[in-house]
C-alpha cells in the first residue's frame, strides 16, 4: 500500500483536476497462501462531469476495480502496487475515519441488486434521509430532502414510497430509490456497477435515461461498469476496455465501438448479432479459447493465447499502449491490423439442403394458465408454430413467455379449455402421463445450465440418458450416437467424464444442448438460452443452434429478452404482454414496422451498437400485476399512443391480420400506424410522472 | 425466469473473490457478482473431504470417539477388573492406585464398568441413526416429491409424534416390546425418523424448483428414479450432516432410556443404568460411582458434535 502524502494535490488545485485518477494500479488477492493478480497495470482517469465506462466480460477484473477505489476489497485482497486519486484525496493512505468521510460524500456506489442494497427492515424513506442526516442536516429536513430527492428520481408519489419497504417496491423502482441514496450526498463521483442488468429492457431504459438526466443536473463524474456493450455505448463518453485484469484499449466511446484497434475488442463486437445478420446468411464470428485463470503468470500479451494476429513478440514481449489516433490508445503490437484480423468461425452458412418451413406442428389454441392467486400469466393465445422454422417470443418479465413454453412441455397444466396439440393431436397437459414418441418430440435447453444439469451426474451419463430414455439406444448404437453429439455441439471425449461443476458456462450449455438433441426432437424449446453467458460465449452457442437446426431440420421456440438475438434466429416473431400475444408476423416485417405501440417501445428501449436509434417512445412504469390486469385493452395504461375517443379504456382491441401473415391487437389501424412511427416521435405519456 | 436479465455467471470457477459480501455506506448487503457463482463452484469441488482433515476439531473429535471404539471392541480384553466381579469387601471405596476410579457399592471396578460400558451404547447409536436416516430420508423424499395432500397428511403425523415427549414413545414401545438391544435400536431408529424426514423434506423442497428436475421429467424418468438418483445426490450433503448431528442425540436417548430402566438392563455395564444405580450414593459422598460415567457420556457426546459441526462447516463451505 503506497503512502505517497507528498505525491497528492492540494485541495485548491484537485477541485480542477480529474474526479478520479487512477495510475499503474495491481489488485492482488491471497488465495490458499499464494498472491494471485487480479487486476495488473490498470490506468485510467475520469474528468469531472465525463461518463467512463469499464466493459470486459466476467473475470476481467471491472468490479473487483470498483471495490477497490472505494477499498471495499474482500479481506484477501489489497492494491499492491499503483496510486489511486479521488478528487485530489488517495483512499490507500487513508485511516478510517478519513475513509468514512471520503465513501460519505465523495464517492457512491449502485450495485446490480437493488434489493440488496436497501435494509428490507427500514423504510425506503428513512435510509434515504439517513444519508442527508449523516451529511448534518436535522432529522426533519432530511426527511423531507429525501422526498425532494425521490422526487428528482422520478418517483411519482415520493410520499406513499418512503412510507414503504424495499421488498414492496418493484426492481426498477427500488433501483431509482438506490440512485436516489446514491445521489443523496451530492457526491463529486458515482460508480455503478451493471446497475440495469437485474432490470427488463423497458425499465432499463428509463433508468439509464434517468441517469443521463441527473448526471447533467448534479454535475457528477460517474465510472459506469457494465458488461453490455451497447449500454456503455450508449452512456459513455470515453470507455476502458478490460481483459483478464488488464486495461487493452481505451478511447471515445463512439470511435472504440466503431472502428475498435485491439483484437480483442474486435473480437468481441464482433461476436454480437448486428442488423441485417441473419441466421440463414450468416455466421457469427468466435473468440477461440478461454480467458487465462485468475493469477495467470503470462509473460508477453494476455490476449496473446486467443489472438489470430499473434506474432512471437507478443508472447515475449508485453505490449505497450499504442497512440493510435483519435485520443485512443491500444496494447496491441499490431494494432494497425487488428480490424482485419481474420475471422475464427466462417461467416458463409454451411450448404445443407434444408425442407425449408412447413405447416404447422404445434398449434395453440385459447390457452390459459392461471396461477393461485388468481395471476393470469396466459389469457387466451392462439399461436401456431411452424415446421422447421425459429418462433421467436419477446415481453417483459411478466408477459408469460415462460408459462407458455412449460405448458407446450407439459411442465405446467393450462386452465381447462386450453388445446395444445403436436402435429393435430392434443397433447395430454402433464408430462408424466405423455407416451415416449411425445417427450422425444418436445425437448428444451433451458436458461440456466447450472440449474438444467443435475451436478452429481458426469458429461456422459448426463447425454446418454435420453439416447437410452426417449432414443431406445444401447450398447454400440449409443456409443456411436454419443461420439456424435459431442462431435456436433463441439464437445471433446475428455469432457465425458466430467461433471458440470468442472466446466465452464459455455461448456455447460453445450451439454444441455446435447441432452435436448439427443433423442432428435422436433421441437426445441429454447428459453434464454445465452442470457446466462458471456458474449464471446454466446456467439458460439447461437452459432451451434443455427447448424443444429440446419443438420437436423428442427423447429424452435426462441425465447428471449435480447431483441438482437431474436432478430438474427427467428423466422416469425411474437410479441407477448400480460399473457396475450399482441402482434405475431415474419421476423423482418414486425422488425421493420409498422409494429403494435408496445412492440414499437420494446425496441426503442434496446440499446444498440449499430448507431443511436431515434428513442421514439418510452413507457412509463412497469407491467401491471397480472392478477389484476387492465381493462379494456391491456396495454392502455402504458401506451404513449392511445386514442383519445377513450376505446382503448373500455374495449379489448381484436387480433386482426392487417397484412398477410402479420397480425396486431391494436384500435388504431396499421396505415395510421405507419404514418405514426415513420413521423413523429409519440409524446411520451406523461401522468404518472 | 423470463425477461430478467441475470449477469453473466463467473467462469473462473476459482475466482478469488471473497464470498463474504463487503457492507457499504448505503446500509446494504452487497455482493460481489461472482459471489454465488463462487459457492456454486466450490459445491463440486471433489476435493471437499481432504479439507476436513485440515479441522482441528474433527482431528479432536475422531480420536476420542476412536478411543471409545476401542474400549467398546476391545474393552472386556484390557479392563483392569471384570467388570461384573462384585467383591463386597471392597465396595464403594474411593479411587486408589488399584480401583483408579473406585468401586460401586457391590466392590465392583468403576473404571472396568466404565471402558466395557462403551460397547452396547456405540452398538446401538450408530445402528439406530442409521435405522433413522435411512427410513427419515425415504420418507422426506417422498413428503417432498410428491408434495401435495400426501405431504399434508404425512406432516400432520410427523408433528404429531414430534409433539409427543420422546420418553413416552419408547416406554410405550418397551413395554410392548422388551428390552434388548436389539428393539432399543429400532425404538431410538423410529423415534428419530420424523426429525430426519423433516429436514430431508425441506432441502428436497429446494431442489424439486431446479430445473433438472424438470429436465428429468421430460426424459420420462419415473418419480423413483427422480428421487433417489436425480434429487437423493443432491441432498446427500443435508443428510450426511443430519445423521452426525443425530448421533449425538442418539447418545442421549439411549443413556436417557437406561437411566430410566428402560434401556439396557443390570448387570451389563452401561453408563447410564450405572448412573441410575449409583447417583443415590452421591449424598453419602460416593461422587466417583456417577461423576467417571458421567464424564464418558459427556467426552462421547461432545466428540460427536465436534465431529459433526466439522463436517457440516465443509460441506457447507
Amino acid at each position: 500500500m503506497t503512502t505517497d502524502q507528498a505525491s497528492s494535490p492540494s485541495s485548491a488545485l484537485a477541485a480542477s483536476g480529474p474526479a478520479l485518477i487512477v495510475s499503474n494500479m495491481d489488485v492482488t488477492y491471497r488465495v490458499r497462501g499464494q498472491d494471485r493478480l487480479a487486476l495488473r497495470d490498470v490506468s485510467f482517469s475520469v474528468e469531472r462531469g465525463e461518463s467512463y465506462g469499464l466493459v470486459g466480460e466476467s473475470g476481467s477484473g471491472k468490479s473487483t476495480a470498483a471495490l477497490a477505489l472505494v477499498r471495499f476489497l474482500p479481506s484477501n485482497g489489497r492494491v499492491s502496487a499503483g496510486t489511486i486519486s479521488i478528487n485530489g484525496l488517495d483512499p490507500l493512505s487513508m485511516g478510517k475515519r478519513a475513509l468514512r468521510q471520503l465513501r460519505a460524500r465523495t464517492i457512491s456506489m449502485v450495485y446490480q441488486e437493488p434489493g440488496r442494497a436497501l435494509n428490507p427492515s427500514l423504510r425506503v424513506g428513512r435510509q434515504i434521509a439517513e444519508v442527508f442526516e449523516v451529511a448534518g442536516e436535522s432529522s426533519e429536513s432530511a426527511m423531507s430532502s429525501a422526498e425532494d430527492m425521490l422526487r428528482k428520481v422520478q418517483i411519482s408519489d415520493p410520499g406513499r414510497v418512503m412510507q414503504r419497504y424495499p421488498h414492496e417496491l418493484s426492481g426498477g423502482m427500488a433501483q431509482r430509490a438506490v440512485i436516489a441514496m446514491a445521489l443523496a450526498a451530492s457526491p463529486s463521483l458515482l460508480i455503478l456497477d451493471e446497475p440495469t442488468t437485474a432490470l427488463d429492457a423497458t425499465v432499463e431504459a428509463e433508468v439509464l435515461d434517468l441517469v443521463a438526466a441527473l448526471r447533467r443536473e448534479f454535475d457528477t463524474s460517474v465510472l459506469f461498469i457494465s458488461h453490455n456493450l451497447a449500454v456503455i455505448a450508449k452512456m459513455c463518453d470515453r470507455v476502458g476496455v478490460l481483459y483478464a485484469g488488464e486495461l487493452v484499449e481505451e478511447g471515445p466511446a463512439r470511435q472504440v465501438f466503431d472502428d475498435p484497434r485491439h483484437p480483442y475488442t474486435v473480437g468481441l463486437l464482433r461476436c454480437i448479432p448486428r442488423r441485417g445478420q441473419r441466421k440463414d446468411r450468416d455466421r457469427l464470428d468466435t473468440i477461440p479459447g478461454f480467458l487465462p485463470a485468475p493469477g495467470h503468470s503470462l509473460s508477453g500479451c494476455v490476449f496473446a493465447p486467443r489472438c489470430a494476429l499473434v506474432q512471437d513478440r507478443c508472447r515475449s514481449e508485453s505490449p505497450p499502449f499504442f497512440d493510435v489516433g483519435d485520443l485512443r490508445t491500444a496494447r496491441c503490437f499490431y494494432h494497425e491490423q487488428a480490424p482485419e484480423l481474420p475471422r475464427a468461425t466462417p461467416s458463409s452458412v454451411p450448404a445443407l439442403a434444408t425442407d425449408g418451413i412447413g405447416g404447422p406442428l404445434v398449434e395453440v389454441e385459447g390457452l390459459s394458465k392461471t396461477f393461485a392467486g388468481g395471476v393470469q400469466a396466459l389469457a387466451g393465445v392462439d399461436l401456431a408454430v411452424h415446421r422447421g422454422e425459429t418462433l421467436g417470443l419477446v415481453g417483459e418479465s411478466g408477459s408469460g413467455k415462460t408459462t407458455l413454453a412449460r405448458v407446450l412441455l407439459g411442465l405446467t397444466a393450462p386452465d381447462q379449455g386450453s388445446v395444445v396439440t403436436l402435429e393435430g393431436k392434443p397433447l395430454n397437459a402433464d408430462a408424466r402421463r405423455r407416451p415416449r414418441e411425445i417427450l422425444r418430440a418436445l425437448q428444451i435447453v433451458f436458461q440456466n445450465p447450472d440449474s438444467a444439469l443435475n451436478r452429481r451426474h458426469t458429461v456422459r451419463s448426463l447425454i446418454s440418458r435420453p439416447l437410452t430414455r426417449l432414443a431406445g439406444l444401447s450398447g454400440t448404437a449409443l456409443q456411436d450416437r454419443l461420439a456424435e453429439l459431442i462431435a456436433s455441439v463441439r464437445l471433446e471425449d475428455r469432457h465425458l467424464a466430467l461433471r458440470p461443476g468442472q466446466l465452464s458456462g459455455g461448456l455447460k450449455q453445450r451439454v444441455a444442448i446435447a441432452r435436448a438433441f439427443g433423442a432428435r426432437p422436433d421441437v426445441v424449446v429454447c428459453d434464454e438460452p445465452t442470457s446466462a453467458l458471456d458474449v464471446s460465449v454466446q456467439a458460439a452457442i447461437l452459432n451451434l443452434l443455427a447448424d443444429l437446426q440446419q443438420q437436423e431440420h428442427a423447429t424452435y421456440l426462441f425465447i428471449s429478452h435480447d431483441l438482437g438475438l431474436v432478430r438474427y434466429l427467428s423466422d416469425r416473431i411474437v410479441v407477448l404482454y400480460l399473457g396475450r400475444v399482441m402482434e405475431v408476423g415474419p421476423a423482418e416485417t414486425v422488425f421493420t414496422g409498422p409494429h403494435h405501440p408496445y412492440t414499437e417501445a420494446l425496441f426503442s428501449a434496446v440499446p444498440s451498437l449499430d448507431g443511436q436509434r431515434p428513442d421514439r417512445i418510452r413507457l412509463q412504469g412497469e407491467i401491471p400485476s397480472a392478477a389484476d390486469p387492465p381493462g379494456g385493452c391491456v396495454f392502455h395504461t402504458r401506451c404513449p399512443r392511445r386514442l383519445s375517443t377513450g376505446i382503448c379504456e373500455s374495449t379489448e382491441p381484436p387480433l386482426l391480420e392487417e397484412e398477410p401473415g402479420h397480425l396486431i391487437r391494436c384500435h388504431i389501424p396499421i396505415t395510421e400506424l405507419r404514418q405514426l412511427q415513420l413521423n413523429e416521435p409519440a409524446p411520451s405519456q406523461g401522468g404518472s410522472a | 425466469m423470463s425477461g430478467s436479465v441475470p449477469q453473466p455467471a463467473e467462469p473462473g470457477a476459482a475466482s478469488p473473490v471473497d464470498p463474504v459480501a463487503p457492507i457499504d455506506r448505503t446500509g446494504g448487503y452487497l455482493g460481489p457478482t461472482g459471489a454465488a457463482a463462487v459457492m456454486a463452484a466450490s459445491r463440486a469441488t471433489p476435493a471437499r473431504w481432504r479439507l476436513l482433515l485440515r479441522k482441528a476439531t474433527f482431528w479432536a473429535g475422531a480420536s476420542i470417539v476412536l478411543f471409545w471404539v476401542v474400549c467398546a471392541v476391545f474393552g472386556y480384553l484390557f479392563a483392569p477388573f471384570n467388570p461384573l466381579a462384585q467383591n463386597l469387601l471392597a465396595a464403594n471405596a474411593a479411587p486408589s492406585g488399584v480401583h483408579w476410579f473406585g468401586t460401586d457399592p457391590l466392590g465392583r471396578d468403576v473404571l472396568s464398568r466404565v471402558i466395557t460400558g462403551a460397547r452396547d451404547i456405540l452398538i446401538i447409536t450408530p445402528l439406530a441413526t442409521l435405522l433413522a436416516t435411512v427410513l427419515g430420508t425415504a420418507l422426506g423424499l417422498a413428503m417432498g416429491y410428491i408434495g401435495g395432500w400426501f405431504d399434508t397428511v404425512v406432516s400432520r403425523i410427523v408433528e404429531a409424534i414430534l409433539a409427543l415427549p420422546f420418553v413416552i414413545i419408547a416406554f410405550l414401545f418397551v413395554v410392548a416390546l422388551g428390552s434388548t438391544v436389539v428393539t432399543i435400536t429400532i425404538i431410538i431408529g423410529l423415534v428419530f425418523t420424523p426429525l430426519i424426514a423433516r429436514t430431508v423434506r425441506t432441502a428436497v423442497l429446494v431442489e424439486r424448483h431446479q430445473d433438472y428436475v424438470s429436465a428429468s421429467r421430460l426424459l420420462g424418468e419415473s418419480p423413483a428414479r427422480v428421487m433417489f438418483g436425480e434429487i437423493l445426490p443432491n441432498v446427500m450433503p443435508a443428510i450426511v450432516v443430519e445423521f452426525t448431528v443425530r448421533l449425538g442425540y442418539a447418545v442421549f436417548a439411549v443413556v436417557t432410556l437406561s437411566f430410566l430402566g428402560f434401556g439396557i438392563q443390570p448387570p451389563t455395564p452401561d453408563w447410564g443404568t450405572d448412573i441410575a444405580a449409583n447417583y443415590s450414593g452421591l449424598l453419602a459422598g460416593y461422587w466417583w460411582q456417577t461423576l467417571f460415567p458421567a464424564l464418558a457420556i459427556a467426552t462421547l457426546v461432545t466428540a460427536v458434535a465436534l465431529l459433526a459441526d466439522s463436517i457440516e462447516q465443509v460441506l457447507s463451505a
